[in-house]
């Protein structure tokens, strides 16, 4: 039996390994490669994607437990022009070598959509691994985008 | 009016054509050969250093392997600044490595193009400058001839060539006119400082609207029509070998086209391939690969170092340290500064194996074909890269292509090509263009780490408190370890920099080593003897410090001296300035408030050093709470790395490496047992995590005209040592081996 779930709004149906990571389907099968591995074990958060608007490491998910949800990932969040928290990015200049980048934005969001004025200790509570170090402008990132987000 | 011009080979080093849509071209040259094409004729698509285009977009190739540091954006600022240049027009393309291989020896096409050493800007700063006045002076030649006067009345600005008069012509409308020009036979002069229009000026990372959208393509990205992903299986204790295996369960896993052993290379042999003897599966999809990875079956032999252990080498240093080793350097008679000192002290620390940790793991996409091999990867050395495939395949090096993707960070582990050699030897094994993909615990378990060692340090001081004896002992696992003609009595050479302070400072110096024996590999991570070498003296300088009742500050200051110049052979040379290391000093200090009494159960740590020719220091600020938690107050860093040349990515470079250097000091360690490395993910390896990090990184980025030195590195050294400063003074514990971890606790229980 398949699996069905939309990803970015598009309806997705998928036939095979139900136990394969819902992190190797988008990368593999969906060629949605913006979502990045990272280690596995959900542990560094690279491969943060939104199922049903939550902040979930894709890489411990299974394709059949995201079965009917509505998933996100970094090539839906600015589907129709940079969403806030893209631009906010840009803006903070925050990338290094970016690789992590996606996830956080992808956390950062999520965050934000439910706590719309977040705390320094709110955002202490993304745990997303950035190597290069690039967490005070991921703060500052956050801060901006909030700010935009509610004018 | 224009600055020294600097030194350039006197061989024509570019060649200009026109492009078919009519703009300007600006390519290496090449010998006769190169120069006798006629210049019409269809660019190289691949060889571009810098393209003008009718419409006045200027495509600038870039040339360094972009890791996280920048040189994407760094180093073409430097061209379209010289080529006076609208940075809004400039789009920029990265370069696959280009060596030529038509003359006696290999040349590079493009200039270097590895990341490591902090090398790239300063190397830039050598001969990019040149690209953009050579294009610059054929704008001003194009439109002179307009415009019918001589070429010195003509200015530019802004990607306009401008006439006395007013008058104006866009670069664009001056291609094509300047492709028929002949470039100027010697190199010509460029800017001075004061007409800089973008180098200085801080400029975002020019791939930000791909990253932040998920575009922008990493080597793990790569996917070219027809290619199969490979994971392996390595032998987890050094230098094992398989003893059998079983892959019948492997290739049934759905998915699974092959199933290959990877020979690695035997005890002892140079690393200069692949790493591990292995089993690669090769799949359709990641998921098969690693479900069929799941199915083998393999019993290792243990190998040469199955009973390597970290208590064993720690037991192992401890004894070395108990001799005298090799004198690696010895200025002055340490001994009779010894015996007529007034006080001495003495300390050991101990710097653990570090893994790079790469957030993207290592990968490469190789195909290996009869005659020739094409690489796409996230490379630090490309040219490497190349030689790898050469090594594993015999295919000759003009025939091996190698383009770089953006790299999910280096910061060491991907000068080692050893994952693009094993993805040679399968794609070779298999006939199949092959993407391998490594998984966090293969990059954990199968590093070329960090090397660790205790060191001993005992400083002599006369009676006014100078210190006028110091001597350094290393007991370490050279990062030298089977490396190709590298002779054992060189081993110490990558472990202890002679010429790092306080060398010359102090008059009778002496450092001694001693080679650990280890089987891990080892290699260079970020900054490489610096981390260790920066932490130990600089600890140590606190604590000579308040032996003899000195301020930390005071006394560094006393040492360093007046602003002096002082020969330095190694990299980063050939000259260490005093008084540069002074300023960030003092400017930390004076940030930071150094000299106020911090309430209790705060304090302050300072910490400043020399590396790869950029001066860089820390102030640091933490509360130690009574059950050990420290919490930082105030991070401020400064840096000297000359004229900077984008100050928005050298405060980038700063705060990741502070954040580096203190996540690396406060948690992490790789330890051995059984031959073998015990962890093998984030939780055993855990990176810290924005909670755990300061909420800010204040830079001070140091004004100077001198030529730049690169700014990747130089942020990691000081910040472990500052912290560590800090804490002793918050708390008066002092920590002397890394990482930090639950020692605070243990030592403030001990204490209550």
């Amino acid at each position: 039996m398949s699996i069905r779930f939309t990803i970015n709004g598009v309806e997705r149906e998928f036939a095979g390994d139900g136990d394969m990571p819902l992190l190797w389907y988008l990368r593999d099968h969906a060629r949605l490669t913006g979502t990045k591995y990272g280690c596995g074990a959900g542990l560094c958060g690279a491969c943060t994607v939104l199922v049903d608007g939550a902040a979930r490491r894709s890489c411990v998910l299974t394709v059949s437990a995201v079965a009917g949800s509505a998933i996100r990932t970094i090539e839906g969040l600015g589907a129709s022009g940079l969403h806030a928290v893209q631009k906010a990015w840009i803006e903070e200049d925050v990338a290094q070598c970016g690789y992590c980048q996606a996830g956080q934005i992808m956390a950062a969001t999520a965050l934000l959509e439910r706590k719309p004025d977040p705390a320094p200790e709110d955002i202490d509570a993304i745990t997303n691994y950035c190597r290069c170090g690039t967490y005070a402008r991921i703060r500052k990132a956050i801060a901006r985008a909030a700010r935009e987000m509610k004018k | 009016m224009s600055a020294p011009v600097p030194a350039v080979s006197r061989r024509a080093f570019l060649q200009s054509s026109l492009t078919a849509s009519g703009g300007l071209l600006l390519t290496p040259a090449f010998g006769p050969v190169a120069l006798a094409q006629d210049a019409a004729a269809p660019p190289n698509p691949l060889g571009v250093y810098l393209r003008i285009e009718r419409d006045n977009r200027v495509v600038i190739g870039a040339r360094g392997a972009e890791i996280g540091q920048g040189v994407k954006t760094s180093l073409p600022m430097i061209i379209a600044d010289e080529l006076d240049a609208a940075w809004s027009d400039v789009t920029v393309e990265q370069l696959p490595l280009g060596i030529d291989f038509s003359g006696t020896t290999p040349q590079w096409k493009y200039g270097p193009q590895g990341a490591g050493g902090s090398t790239n800007i300063p190397d830039a700063w050598a001969d990019l400058r040149q690209v953009g006045a050579q294009a610059r002076s054929l704008m001003r030649r194009a439109a002179a001839a307009r415009w019918g006067i001589v070429p010195d009345a003509v200015t530019t600005r802004g990607g306009h060539a401008l006439h006395p008069d007013g008058r104006r012509l866009s670069y664009g409308e001056l291609a094509a006119d300047a492709a028929a020009l002949a470039l100027p036979p010697d190199p010509v002069p460029v800017k001075q400082r004061a007409e800089y229009r973008i180098i200085g000026r801080p400029q975002r990372v020019v791939d930000a609207a791909d990253i932040v959208t998920g575009r922008a393509r990493y080597g793990i990205d790569v996917q070219e029509p027809g290619a199969f992903t490979a994971v392996m299986v390595r032998c987890p204790t050094f230098d094992g070998e398989i003893a059998s295996y079983d892959d019948a369960a492997a290739r049934a896993v759905p998915g699974v086209r092959a199933v290959v052993v990877v020979p690695g290379p035997k005890p002892g042999e140079p690393l200069a391939a692949n790493l591990a003897t292995g089993i690669a599966v090769v799949a359709d999809d990641t998921w098969s690969a690693l479900k069929g990875r799941d199915a083998l079956k393999v019993e290792w032999t243990r190998g040469p170092w199955a009973s390597e252990s970290s208590t064993a080498l720690d037991a192992q240093c401890a004894e070395l340290l108990s001799r005298t080793g090799q004198v690696v350097h010895d200025a002055g008679d340490f001994t009779a500064a010894r015996a007529a000192a007034a006080r001495v002290v003495s300390a050991r620390y101990r710097v653990p194996f570090v893994s790079h940790a790469p957030l993207e793991p290592e990968n490469c996409f190789v195909h290996v074909q009869a005659d020739r091999a094409r690489v796409i990867g996230p490379l630090q050395q490309p040219a490497g890269a190349q030689r790898a495939v050469n090594l594993v395949t015999g295919i000759p090096r003009p025939a091996i292509t190698v383009e770089m993707t953006r790299s999910g960070g280096g910061f060491g582990r991907k000068l080692t090509n050893d994952f693009v050699a094993e993805a040679a030897l399968i794609s070779r094994a298999t006939g199949l263009p092959i993407r391998l993909q490594w998984t966090r615990s293969d990059d954990l378990q199968h590093d070329f780490y960090r090397p660790f060692g205790h060191h001993e340090l005992v400083a002599a001081l006369d009676a006014a408190g100078s210190v006028t004896g110091w001597t350094h002992r290393l007991a370490s696992a050279s990062k030298y370890y089977r490396r190709a003609n590298v002779k054992p009595e060189d081993l110490w050479t990558p472990e202890l920099y002679p010429d790092d302070f306080p060398a010359r400072l102090v008059p009778n110096y002496r450092l001694e080593w001693h080679a650990v024996a280890s089987g891990i590999p080892r290699g260079s991570w970020r900054a490489p003897a610096h981390t260790a070498n920066a932490f130990v003296v600089q600890s140590f300088l606190d604590e000579v410090a308040l032996a003899s009742g000195q301020d930390p500050l005071a006394l560094r200051l006393a040492m360093l001296g007046d602003d002096r110049e002082f020969d330095y052979a190694q990299h980063g040379g050939p000259k260490f300035r005093t008084g540069r290391l002074r300023t960030v000093l003092e400017r930390v200090a004076s940030a930071i408030g150094w000299g106020r009494r911090p309430p209790p159960g705060r304090g302050i740590g300072l910490a400043a050093h020399f590396t790869f020719g950029g001066y860089a220091a820390h102030a640091i600020e933490v509360e130690v709470s009574p059950r050990g938690e420290v919490a930082f107050r105030r991070v401020v860093c400064a840096i000297d790395c000359g004229q900077p040349v984008n100050p928005l990515g050298i405060e980038a470079q700063m705060q990741g490496g502070t954040i580096d250097g203190l996540s690396t000091a406060l948690n992490l360690e790789i330890t051995i047992e059984g031959g073998r490395v015990q962890q093998s993910n984030f939780d055993g390896y855990p990176l810290a995590t924005m909670a755990q990090m300061p909420r800010d990184v204040e830079v001070i980025i140091v004004d100077s005209a001198e030529a730049p030195s690169g700014c990747g590195e130089m942020g990691i050294p000081t910040a472990a040592p500052a912290l560590l400063n800090a804490i002793h003074a918050a708390c008066g514990v002092r920590i002397r081996g890394l990482p930090v971890r639950d020692q605070l606790r243990a030592a403030l229980a001990r204490a209550t």
